[in-house]
């Protein structure tokens, strides 16, 4: 295989580039239909209560206005019966927009105006008067954090906390050195920059096509047509470009349930978007209160690991990430003891958002290891090769590769870690404090949880097809998928086209989790071997052997012997949860230099180096691109980005991007991305272990221990805003 | 502009990449509307509808403006340049190929933005480092965190057109 890869593990461009650069890429509110309505929600505007009224009347008059949706006029669907489960979602009950009078969180969709113009709808909108009957709400984890709970059922697809090891607590009590600190993490929101959107379109044809911003259109779609009962209809999801989600699109959103209720009762194909404001109230990733225990003995070796997590969720469902279930397998230690606990809030549910759970958790644990190695007088990368481990200890399973020693020297090489001084505050630079911090970050790899099928075609202009029906979030999927399957049929890669995002397409359950190069890759490369086999059985081809080790063997020529316009072949991978052998993840570690400002607290991450194993690198440009990103995205985490509500009011009090800062180009300085060589022949049939999360991981404990080497001063809770600082610049 | 006979409909003509458009439309419709819903120019996206993104980032009489805080009315006779006047697949404009060629995309709907408020940058004159290029593009998020691919696209392109009027 490797002497024919002419394509794989190449900066190769990204495919879809030149559609995405000319504005010719359509995303989901972009598709016109004759008759076109739009549809523009109505928020409650309390947290918890029961609608009174709702007052129609002068938005009904409204010039341009159809008709507006109520949880009192809204038509029936099996969505509203108390038997219909939402299969993508956690254990509890899915929230069902308009169901009832109910009110379960600020921002719930109360109504729905459709009016011929987007511009109707939406002042159409301002004009419904709500009437509620109150009640009092609870927002604030602090408080609520006194009843949480260990979920009692788990979520599917989300590994268990690891059970205890050893006994922690006496450990930890006779350890010669403690660290226990309490650590906080906001809620944040994804806010990709499209903005949610569905357009149905109703065919006269028995035919709906939904053009849904989504992660999965199969799913949307098996759940439009289970909540709808819209079994006598061909219902098609088509996703091909979505404009970014991290998370946000894994479940059906309300933009997709609402547009398909206005067009069923209307008849009519309808398009509802989200405006910005509304993209804070469609899931969040859970704030958390986490008390960590470190107990060691002088030279820092790890006697006691303890990690206890409060995470928010909603009231109606247990959300749940995996937040501890990396604690225990960084480092070495007999005695660990895990605890991950939920709190009820008059929220919207929590939904997974890049490197879900893990970059809250491992904060905290990295943040007390920094800690810890100021207690024992340790530099902060030597007390974490003191407790490397390369096997899973709370399985007691080999890892299938572990090559985070080479992301610990190649990173600290590549930053200049040997530089450092180690007592805080003594790097300086002018008026500028100079910090620098490290963390390591982890992330399962993993095939996805549920099959996943692809289909590659050859025609006889030598030209091949792959289809499957996940989508490409911007992850390069589709330039990944084009390079395994040129090298697997020995094509030049102009001779590859790849269609995704459409529920029509081979069943693949959903880009996310890091899975889908694996699975999606693995599924292809399977298919193509497949259609191979069965050119040279159609061709009477007995030469096998010499055929496919040959790279200069055109396989359309067995397909002209063989008399065929085109063939085709399907394979599906399938991921046994059972009997596995090895357990697999990705590594990183992240270097991080910041200076801030000692007169202003201002906070600039002016260098990270971010040293990444992750098994096979498809391309190495794309994939340079997701860690890139994921960094980025994990500045915000850090040092900005605060989705809090006002208690007062219960309500998230951003509603835009003037008081939720995402990372600009000017918060961004030198980001340098390193692949680390690591060969795994376990982890998936084409060696790739997954990108999407591992990036995110480590930077913000990285940057947060940064900032105490700059100031001498621990921030304890994200992001670190200069309010938070401030105490540890004195004047 | 004229009155048309529905009161609430205005007439406006507007060139977009080269094309003049005379529309009737509602005085509280955008110009990034006008371009999306009524002329099917779906290039200039829509992220915030508050000017806080710059997704929606056009060429306006050649200065970059958020198409989302134009009134179509107010902009009678004017020229707009969307993403889809820069170039086509075919034939490209240098920066379109230099976000491709510094992988300055993921998702891509913030591009057509950065690559309209980029050229507009350029035209500004203004920005000649790095960090006043950073700087000068940080009107238009990217959530994907495509930053650094898209500063060194700009960089190429800048440093491609000073050196051929070096030469000339």
């Amino acid at each position: 295989m490797a002497d024919a890869a002419l394509n794989t593990g190449r900066p190769l461009l990204r495919v879809d580039g030149p559609l995405k650069v000319t504005g010719g890429a359509k995303y989901a509110a972009e598709y016109d239909a004759p008759d076109l309505v739009h549809g523009v929600i109505v928020p409650s505007s309390i947290a918890r209560g029961r609608i009174v009224s709702v007052d129609t009347r002068a938005a009904q008059a409204f010039p341009g206005v159809l008709k507006i949706f109520t949880h009192e006029n809204r038509p029936w669907g099996a969505h509203f019966s108390v038997f219909f489960k939402d299969p993508m979602g956690p254990p509890g009950k899915p929230f069902r927009p308009l169901l009832d009078g109910q009110v379960h969180f600020s921002g719930q969709p109360v109504a729905l105006i459709v009016a011929e113009s987007f511009e109707a709808a939406r002042d159409a909108a301002a004009l419904v008067r709500v009437s509620y009957h109150t009640e009092a709400h609870k927002t604030d984890l602090e408080k609520e954090a006194v009843h949480a709970y260990t979920p009692p059922r788990t979520r599917l697809g989300v590994p268990p906390t690891p059970k205890p090891t050893g006994d922690a607590d006496r450990a930890f009590a006779s350890s010669p050195v403690k660290v226990e600190a309490t650590y906080r993490a906001s809620p944040e929101n994804h806010h990709p920059m499209e903005l949610f959107a569905s357009t149905v379109v109703w065919g006269a044809d028995k035919t709906i096509t939904v053009y849904d911003k989504t992660q999965s259109p199969k799913s949307v779609q098996i759940y439009l047509k289970a909540a709808f009962l819209l079994f006598g209809r061909r219902v098609r999801v088509v996703s091909p470009y979505v404009g970014g989600a991290f998370g946000l699109g894994l479940r059906p959103q309300q933009s997709v349930f609402l547009a398909m209720l206005a067009a069923k009762a209307l008849k009519r194909s309808v398009r509802v978007v989200i405006p910005r404001d509304q993209m804070y109230t469609l899931g969040y990733r859970a704030n958390a209160i986490q008390t960590v225990s470190l107990g060691a003995d002088e030279d820092g070796h790890l006697h006691a690991l303890k990690q206890e997590a409060i995470a928010a969720t909603s009231q109606y469902e247990d959300a749940q990430d995996p937040m501890l279930f990396f604690s225990g397998l960084l480092y070495g230690c007999e005695n660990v003891k895990l605890a991950y606990k939920l709190a009820k809030l008059d929220t919207i549910s929590p939904c997974d958002m890049r490197a879900p759970g893990a970059a809250t958790g491992m904060f905290a644990l990295e943040s007390a290891m920094d800690e810890l190695a100021y207690a024992t007088g340790r530099d902060p990368l030597d007390l974490r090769l003191e407790n490397y481990i390369d096997y899973d200890q709370m399985e007691h399973r080999k890892m299938s590769s572990k090559a985070l020693r080479d992301c610990y020297t190649q990173g600290a090489d590549k930053f200049g870690w040997s530089a450092r001084t180690a007592a805080p505050r003594s790097m300086r630079d002018g008026r500028d404090l100079i910090g620098w911090g490290m963390a390591t970050g982890i992330w399962d790899a993993a095939l996805s949880p549920l099959p996943a099928r692809a289909t590659v075609t050859l025609t006889a202009d030598n030209r091949l097809e792959v289809t499957t029906s996940v989508t490409d979030i911007g992850t390069g999927t589709y330039t990944i998928l084009s390079q395994l399957a040129a090298d697997a049929m020995q094509l030049p890669m102009d001779r590859v086209t790849t269609r995704l995002g459409d529920s029509s397409l081979p069943y693949n359950p959903t880009q996310g989790g890091s899975w889908t190069a694996s699975t999606a890759g693995s599924a292809v490369q399977a298919a193509c071997e497949k259609l191979k086999d069965k050119l040279l059985k159609h061709s009477h081809r007995t030469d096998q052997a010499s055929l496919t080790s040959d790279p200069s063997v055109e396989f359309v020529t067995l397909l002209n012997v063989a008399g065929k316009a085109r063939m085709e072949a399907t394979a599906t991978i399938t991921n046994l949860p059972f009997g596995k052998k090895f357990t697999s993840a990705t590594h990183s570690a992240v270097f991080v230099e910041v200076r801030i400002d000692e007169e202003l607290g201002a906070i600039r991450v002016t260098r990270v180096v971010s040293a990444i194993a992750a098994g096979r690198i498809l391309n190495p440009l794309t994939a340079q691109s997701q860690i890139r990103g994921a960094a980025i995205m994990a500045i915000g985490k850090a040092l900005h980005e605060d989705a809090a509500s006002d208690h007062n009011l219960g309500r998230c009090m951003a509603h835009s991007f003037a008081d939720y800062h995402i990372p600009s180009n000017a918060d961004v300085f030198d980001l340098e991305v390193i692949f680390v060589k690591e060969l795994d022949t376990e982890v998936s049939p084409i060696g790739t272990k997954g990108l999407g999360e591992i990036g995110s991981v480590a930077v913000a404990p990285a940057i947060a221990n940064a900032v105490f080497h700059a100031t001498g001063y621990r921030v304890r809770e994200l992001p670190i805003t200069i309010d938070r600082l401030l105490p540890g610049l004195p004047l | 502009m004229i009155l048309t006979q529905d009161s609430t409909q205005i007439e406006v003509t507007i060139h977009v990449n080269g094309t003049p458009h005379a529309v009737k439309t509602d005085p509280c419709v955008t110009l990034l509307d006008l371009l999306r819903d009524h002329l099917q120019l779906t290039g200039s996206k829509k992220g915030c509808d508050h000017g806080q993104c710059g997704a929606c980032t056009v060429l306006l009489d050649g200065k970059r403006v958020n198409s989302c805080l134009v009134l179509a009315i107010s902009r009678e006779g004017s020229s707009v340049t969307t993403i889809e006047g820069l170039g086509s697949i075919a034939n490209l404009h240098p920066l379109q190929s230099a976000f491709i060629r510094h992988d300055a995309l993921q998702c891509g709907y913030c591009t057509p933005g950065q690559i309209c408020s980029a050229i507009g940058l350029m035209l500004e004159g203004h920005a000649k480092s790095h960090d006043e290029i950073r700087e000068g593009m940080s009107g238009n998020l990217c959530r994907c965190g495509a930053y650094i691919g898209i500063v060194e696209a700009i960089e190429d392109v800048m440093e491609s057109e000073s050196s051929r009027e070096e030469n000339r």
